[in-house]
């Protein structure tokens, strides 16, 4: 379980967030999810400590992140596997070198154990035999599975995706929500997707944290987002004017 | 580079020189880099090289046009030249350009594609990972380079200066080993260790730092071989006026 207490965080002199708190409990698929410049990314940057947050903390199975040294973080990230927006693969590696990096650097394992957990990787992403291919021979949707693969070649503990469906057409999209819940469920990650796409919210939101101009303005479930009296929520989720003609509809 | 850059590009070499997580893989990493510096400058360099030293001989000769200097001094001038000043000097001028803009956007397309970020979070230290084998390779290669570099030179001007007349190869070659002073080499390896140093650090704190995205990896890779070119300068100066 992850736990973050009262976050701060601002960037010369503009307040992006400003005391969040929220728990996400493993093996089930946490969002956060909020319009741009809501603070979302700087929230997740600020867990994983891309950013320092200004006051608060960030609380991984009750350790505390933030004032952690160097070396006391480097065993926490050890325990993380993160999906990146542009899924940040290794350009001049193959996607099997990407996959393999973290076994490299942080196991003694022989070469046949890690060639198999790459195959394994992909096979879990549904990528089997794409082993020998470079970044820039995938689409979209299969960097995004290879970005998983990666995530969750040293068995992580906690699973970070920052907007997973970004610049996916929505079959993929679906395709990727559901590899991100079933991992979840199956290895009992704690998993937190930062996203603003609402066929992710309805479909694997279990819990939802909104975030407003670096505020939490709400928390609950999929079930419930569509039943709420809060403005700023509301103008979210029925932006779209297919969500205004489901909501119009029933 | 003013202070605050100087000060964050301390705090970068400091976290370069952390314990490498698995030696292996840096070993792996600096012998990719020591080719790509080294041998994949070696053309380069020994065109360069060449034909400074030809053109030195012909220079040094049309302006020693008194009778009263013996010939053999085009040879012992050329020598000193190069291997105290032009070999390290424009070596190192020469590669800043081509491998400092490199390292530069290398790292800095690496920044603003999240990639830095992703070996972060997987508990790698992104700076030691990405910097140190360039460091390291930069001062084994460029003081190599430097020496290949010096002994082209002087065979350039061998080869100029037969071609041209303006010298016979008898008294170049006496020229060249008359009175000839092994401390330069020293003073000249020297240069080319702190050079090797500058062109693969400064580029590489300068794409380590970027922030935006195609044009400002473009800039920082035109301000990394700036600084660079202005570093190796000033450097010069401070380890000639120390050494000799």
């Amino acid at each position: 379980m992850i736990e973050i207490k009262d976050i701060y965080k601002s960037f010369s002199g503009n307040d992006v967030l400003q005391g969040i708190s929220g728990k996400f409990e493993e093996g089930v698929t946490n969002l956060i999810i909020g319009g741009s410049g809501s603070g979302k990314t700087t929230l997740l940057k600020c867990m994983v400590g891309l950013h320092q947050p200004d006051s608060g903390s960030v609380l991984y199975d009750g350790r505390d992140f933030t004032p952690m040294t160097y070396e006391q973080r480097i065993e926490v990230r050890k325990e993380i596997g993160m999906l990146f927006q542009g899924s940040a693969l290794f350009d001049s590696m193959t996607v099997e070198e990407n996959i393999m990096f973290p076994l490299n650097m942080f196991t003694d394992q022989s070469r046949k154990e890690k060639l198999e957990r790459v195959d394994f990787c992909l096979e879990r992403v549904n990528l089997a035999g794409k082993n020998k291919l470079f970044p820039a021979e995938l689409s979209g949707g299969m960097k995004k599975r290879v970005g998983i693969a990666r995530a969750i070649s040293m068995n992580p503990k906690y699973l970070f995706c920052d907007e997973p469906n970004s610049g996916l057409d929505p079959k993929t999209s679906i395709v990727i929500d559901e590899l991100i819940k079933e991992i979840t469920e199956e290895y009992k990650t704690t998993t937190i997707v930062v996203t603003h796409d609402m066929n992710s919210v309805m479909g694997i939101g279990d819990y939802i944290l909104f975030l407003h101009e670096g505020k939490k303005f709400w928390e609950g479930s999929n079930k419930e987002i569509a039943h709420t009296d809060i403005q700023e929520l509301n103008d979210f989720v029925f932006a779209s004017r297919f969500m205004k003609a489901a909501k119009d509809k029933f | 580079m003013n202070f605050t850059n100087f000060g964050r590009y301390i705090l970068l070499l400091k976290s370069v020189f952390r314990k490498p997580e698995k030696l292996k893989i840096y070993l792996k990493e600096i012998a990719k880099q020591m080719d790509y510096v080294g041998v994949g400058s070696l053309g380069l360099i020994a065109i360069i090289s060449t034909f400074i030293g030809a053109v030195m001989t012909l220079q040094i000769a049309f302006q020693l046009v008194s009778d009263f200097i013996p010939k053999t001094i085009i040879g012992s001038v050329n020598r000193d030249s190069s291997i105290l000043e032009l070999s390290p000097t424009i070596s190192a001028i020469v590669l800043a350009g081509k491998i400092g803009s490199a390292i530069s956007s290398e790292i800095g397309s690496m920044r603003v594609t999240e990639q830095i970020d992703a070996l972060e979070i997987m508990g790698i230290n992104a700076p030691g990972y990405l910097i140190l084998p360039k460091i390291i390779s930069g001062i084994t290669m460029v003081p190599m380079l430097v020496i290949i570099s010096m002994f082209l030179s002087i065979s350039g001007g061998y080869i100029g200066g037969s071609i041209s007349g303006a010298v016979t190869p008898a008294e170049y070659i006496q020229g060249i080993t008359t009175d000839f002073n092994p401390y330069t080499i020293t003073v000249a390896l020297v240069k080319a260790f702190v050079f090797g140093f500058i062109i693969t650090s400064v580029p590489a704190y300068e794409g380590f730092y970027v922030r935006g995205g195609a044009l400002e990896v473009s800039q920082a890779s035109t301000r990394a071989v700036v600084i660079s070119c202005i570093s190796i300068l000033v450097c010069d100066y401070l380890v000639t006026q120390l050494l000799l």
